[in-house]
C-alpha cells in the first residue's frame, strides 16, 4: 500500500496519474494520452463515465429543485414584508418622486415625465442601456455569423406569400405599423412612448416584412450596411450629445449648455430628448431586426 | 487642474464611443483602437489618481444638470482611480501578450468584434469602479456580462461554446439576484444613489423597520456578485471557461472582470449598506466560511486535475476565496489585505494564463502535464513568466503574492476562533499551492520522460509576448519589494471610502 502510494505520487508529479484516473475525468487527459489507452479499457472508462454522468445528473436535478424552492420561498416570503403597493407613505414616495412629478415638465421640457426621467435626469443609465443592446447585437453577430460561402440556405417550408390572409393583412398592416412606430418615436416626449417602445414597434414592422415577403426583399430595404450605419450613427450621436450635457452640467468647466427645454408641449421641445429618443429608437429597431435576421439567416446581408 | 475631474466620465464615454468606432472599422484598425483606448484611459485614470492625491482626495461628478438624488453621478476617491488604472493596464498587458493567439484563434470576421467587446468590457469596468449610483452599476454589470461571454465564445470551438454557455448561465443567475436585490433595496429606501441609500439603510436598521427585506436584499446583492466573481461553491464554471477560451480572454476574465464585480461589491458593502449593518446582518460570517472553504477546495481541485489551464483556473477559485475571507474578517486591516490581494491576483493571473498558453503551444497545444515536460526550455520567456507567476501565487517573498498573505495573517489576530481558522486555512492553502504549482514547475523544466510530439515548425519569436512577460515580472517584483506606498494609498483610500460620501 505504502509503495503504491509513493508510486502514484511519483506518477502524479510527472503528470501521468490523477486521483480520478479511470473515472469520469477523461476530459483532462491530453491528446497523446487518449491514444495510449487500449480499446477495452476505453470501453470501461466510457461505461463508468456514463454511470457517473447519470448519477450526477440525478444529483444535479434534486439539488437544483431544492435550491429553487428555497429561493422562491425566501423571495415570496419577503414580499409580505415589503411596503404596500401604491401606498401614500411608502419609502419610494419621497422628494425624488415629488421632484420628478412637479418640476419634471419645466426642467426637462418633456410632457411625458418618463421620457424626461430616462433621457434627462438619468440619461447616463439610458446611455448604458442602449449600449447593452449594442453589446447584445455584436455578441450575436460573433456567435452566429456564418461565412458567406459556408452554410446552405435553410428552407423552413413556410412561405407566407402564398397565404392569402397573412399576405393581404401584412400588406395592409406593415405601413401602418411603421407609421405608428415613427409617431411614437417623434411623440416620445409628449405622450406615452419613446425610444424603446417606438423602436420595438418599428423593428416589429420590419421583422413582419421580412417574414412575409422573404428575407431577400427585406435585405433590399434594410441592408447590412444600412443597419450598421444607422446603429453606428445613432450610438455615436448619443455618446457625443450626452458628453456635451455631462460636460456642461458641471459648473467648474465654465461652459453652459445652450440647449433649453423649450416650450413644453411643442413638437420641437424638450432639448435633447427628441433626438435622443430617435437615436434610442433606431438602435432598438436595428437590434431587433438584426436578431431576427441573424437567427433566421445567419447573416445580415 | 479642475479639468481633471472630467476624466472619469471621459474614460467611460470614450470606451463606449470607441467600441462603436471599432465596429465601423476593419480588424487591425479595431485592434489599434483598443490599444490606444486602453493606453489613453490608463493615463486618464492616473491623472485622476494624481489629482486626488494632491487635492482633497475625493470628488463627486454630476452626470447631467441635476444634483444628487435627482440625477446620476459618479465619484472618485483614491481607490476608484487606482483600481480603474489597474484594470486598464492589466487588460492592455493581456491583449498585447496574447495578441498572436487572438489572431490565430479567431476567424477573420470575428477578429474585429473581439476588440469591440474588449472596449465594452473596459467601459463597464471603469463605470463599475467610478459609479455612485446602484442602478448605473447594474446597467454596466449587464454590459460586462454579455461582453465577457462574447470574449469567451469568440473562439469558435465546440468546447469553448459550451463553456461560454455555462458561464452565461452562472453569470445571468448572478445578475438576476443582483437585480432583485436592487429592487428590494430601492423599494424600502426610495433612492438609487449611494449616499442617500446609505442614510436610509442606517435609519431603517436602527429603527428595525423592514428588517427582513433589508437582510434579504443584502443577501441577494452579495450572493449575486459572489456567483459572478466565482466564490466557492459557484466556481465550477471557471476551469472549462478559462481552459478553452483564447488566452487573452481568460487573462482578462480571471484577472480583471471578476475583480470588477468584487470592487463593486466592496462599494456596495461600505458605501451603501454600511459596515455595521453588514456585520450584524450575519452575511459576513457566511462569506468568511465560504471564503475559507474556497481557499482549500479550490486548491484540492487544482491538485486533482491534470490540465495546466484547469489548474490555473482552480487556483483562481482559491485566490478569490482569500478575498472573501478578508471581507468576512471585516476589519480595516483585513480589507486592506484583500485590496492588495485583488492587486496581486490581477497582476499574476494573466501572466500565468499567457505563459501557460505559450508552453502548451510548444507541445502542439496539449495541456496535460505529461506533454509539457521540458516545454520551458523550448520557450524561455514563457517558462520565466510561468515560474514567476507560480512563485507569486504560492506567496514567496519578493513577489507580490506574498504581501497579501502576510497581511491576512497579521489582520487575523485578535478575533478568537476566527484567528485560528484564518491561520490554519492560510497554512493549508499555502502548502496546497506549493504542491500544485511546484509540480508544474518541475514538469516544465524536467526532461521529457517519453517521446513527445513537438511542433515541427520553428517558433516565430513573439517579441511582444516576451516584452510583456518581462514587464509584468518587473511590476510583480517591484510591488512585492516595496508594497508600503500602495498600502498607504489603500489605507487613505479606504478611509475616504468609509467616511466621505
Amino acid at each position: 500500500m505504502k509503495t503504491d502510494l509513493f508510486a502514484h505520487l511519483k506518477e502524479w508529479e510527472e503528470g501521468n496519474w490523477t486521483p480520478d484516473q479511470g473515472q469520469a475525468e477523461a476530459s483532462s487527459l491530453g491528446p497523446r494520452e487518449e491514444k495510449e489507452i487500449k480499446e477495452p479499457k476505453k470501453k470501461i472508462i466510457r461505461s463508468l463515465e456514463k454511470k457517473e454522468l447519470h448519477i450526477s445528473a440525478v444529483q444535479y436535478r434534486v439539488i437544483s429543485v431544492i435550491v429553487c424552492l428555497i429561493l422562491s420561498l425566501v423571495l415570496i416570503g419577503t414580499v409580505n414584508f415589503l411596503p404596500g403597493f401604491a401606498d401614500e407613505d411608502t419609502p419610494t414616495t419621497n422628494e425624488v418622486y415629488e421632484h420628478y412629478i412637479e418640476e419634471g415638465r419645466d426642467q426637462t421640457g418633456a410632457v411625458n415625465t418618463v421620457a424626461g426621467m430616462i433621457l434627462d435626469y438619468r440619461a447616463f443609465d439610458t446611455l448604458g442601456e442602449s449600449f447593452v443592446l449594442f453589446t447584445a447585437t455584436v455578441a450575436v453577430l460573433l456567435l452566429l455569423e456564418y461565412k458567406k460561402e459556408g452554410k446552405k440556405k435553410r428552407e423552413d417550408g413556410l412561405d407566407y406569400r402564398l397565404d392569402p390572409i397573412v399576405y393581404a393583412l401584412a400588406k395592409f398592416l406593415i405601413p401602418i405599423i411603421l407609421v405608428v412606430g415613427i409617431y411614437i418615436l417623434f411623440n416620445g416626449h409628449l405622450s406615452p412612448g419613446g425610444g424603446f417602445s417606438g423602436g420595438a414597434v418599428l423593428g416589429g414592422g420590419f421583422i413582419l416584412y421580412a417574414m412575409v415577403f422573404g428575407e431577400e426583399k427585406a435585405v433590399r430595404v434594410l441592408s447590412e450596411k444600412t443597419v450598421k450605419i444607422v446603429s453606428i450613427a445613432s450610438l455615436s450621436f448619443y455618446c457625443l450629445a450626452k458628453s456635451y450635457s455631462f460636460f456642461t452640467g458641471n459648473e467648474f468647466n465654465g461652459v453652459h449648455s445652450v440647449i433649453g427645454p423649450g416650450n413644453p408641449g411643442d413638437l420641437l421641445s424638450g432639448g435633447l430628448i427628441l433626438p435622443l429618443n430617435l437615436a434610442v429608437g433606431f438602435v432598438v429597431c436595428c437590434t431587433m431586426y438584426s436578431f431576427y435576421m441573424l437567427f433566421k439567416r445567419g447573416r445580415l446581408d | 487642474m479642475d479639468f481633471m475631474m472630467n476624466f472619469p466620465f471621459i474614460t467611460i464615454v470614450l470606451s463606449l464611443f470607441s467600441s462603436v468606432i471599432a465596429y465601423a472599422l476593419k480588424g487591425k484598425q479595431a485592434r489599434f483602437v483598443s490599444y490606444s483606448l486602453l493606453g489613453i484611459c490608463s493615463l486618464l485614470h492616473l491623472g485622476v489618481l494624481f489629482y486626488n492625491l494632491t487635492g482633497d482626495g475625493y470628488f463627486v461628478y454630476r452626470m447631467g444638470h441635476y444634483d444628487a438624488p435627482i440625477g446620476n453621478e459618479i465619484s472618485a476617491g483614491l481607490l476608484e482611480p487606482f483600481f480603474a488604472l489597474l484594470f486598464s493596464l492589466v487588460m492592455l498587458f493581456s491583449l498585447l501578450g496574447g495578441a498572436k493567439r487572438i489572431f490565430s484563434d479567431l476567424e477573420e470576421g470575428k477578429y474585429k468584434l473581439f476588440y469591440v467587446m474588449v472596449n465594452l468590457v473596459h467601459a463597464a469596468l471603469a463605470a463599475l469602479a467610478y459609479t455612485n449610483d446602484i442602478f448605473t452599476g447594474y446597467v454596466f454589470i449587464e454590459i460586462c456580462t454579455i461582453a465577457s461571454c462574447a470574449l469567451l465564445m469568440a473562439r469558435s470551438h465546440g468546447k469553448s461554446l459550451v463553456a461560454a454557455t455555462r458561464y452565461m448561465i452562472f453569470s445571468l443567475m448572478g445578475s438576476g439576484l443582483v437585480l432583485i436585490g436592487i429592487i428590494l433595496l430601492y423599494s424600502i429606501t426610495g433612492h438609487l444613489l449611494f449616499p442617500q441609500m446609505y442614510e436610509s439603510v442606517q435609519s431603517l436598521w436602527t429603527s428595525g423597520e423592514y428588517r427582513i427585506p433589508l437582510t434579504v436584499a443584502i443577501g441577494l446583492l452579495v450572493s449575486g456578485l459572489a456567483i459572478k466573481s466565482g466564490l466557492f461553491p459557484f466556481h465550477f464554471w471557471m476551469p472549462d471557461t478559462y481552459g478553452t477560451a483564447t488566452p487573452a480572454a481568460s487573462a482578462i476574465l480571471s484577472g480583471v472582470v471578476s475583480k470588477g464585480y468584487i470592487f463593486f461589491l466592496l462599494k456596495l458593502v461600505f458605501r451603501v449598506i454600511g459596515f455595521e449593518v453588514f456585520v450584524s446582518s450575519g452575511i459576513q460570517s457566511v462569506l468568511f466560511a465560504l471564503g475559507i472553504l474556497g481557499m482549500i477546495f479550490g486548491s484540492v481541485s487544482a491538485i486533482r486535475t491534470n490540465n495546466i489551464n484547469f489548474m490555473i483556473a482552480f487556483s483562481s477559485a482559491a485566490q478569490i476565496g482569500y478575498i472573501y475571507m478578508g471581507l468576512g474578517l471585516g476589519t480595516k486591516e483585513a480589507v486592506i489585505s484583500l485590496l492588495f490581494q485583488i492587486l496581486a491576483h490581477a497582476l499574476t493571473k494573466p501572466m500565468l494564463f499567457l505563459a501557460a498558453s505559450k508552453l502548451s503551444d510548444t507541445a502542439s497545444g496539449a495541456q496535460d502535464f505529461a506533454s509539457l515536460h521540458s516545454s520551458a526550455h523550448d520557450h524561455l520567456f514563457a517558462g520565466l513568466g510561468y515560474s514567476v507567476g507560480a512563485l507569486s501565487m504560492v506567496g514567496i517573498p519578493i513577489f507580490v503574492g506574498f504581501v497579501p498573505k502576510l497581511f491576512f495573517a497579521m489582520a487575523a489576530f485578535g478575533h478568537g476562533l476566527q484567528t485560528y481558522c484564518v491561520l490554519i486555512a492560510l497554512a493549508i492553502s499555502t502548502i496546497l499551492n506549493v504542491v500544485y504549482f511546484l509540480r508544474t514547475l518541475i514538469n516544465i523544466y524536467s526532461p521529457p520522460t517519453r517521446k513527445v510530439t513537438r511542433r515541427h515548425f520553428v517558433f516565430q519569436t513573439d517579441r511582444l509576448f516576451c516584452v510583456m512577460m518581462v514587464l509584468m515580472l518587473v511590476v510583480n517584483v517591484a510591488l512585492g519589494l516595496c508594497s508600503q506606498p500602495v498600502v498607504n494609498l489603500f489605507d487613505a483610500g479606504f478611509d475616504l471610502f468609509l467616511f466621505v460620501r
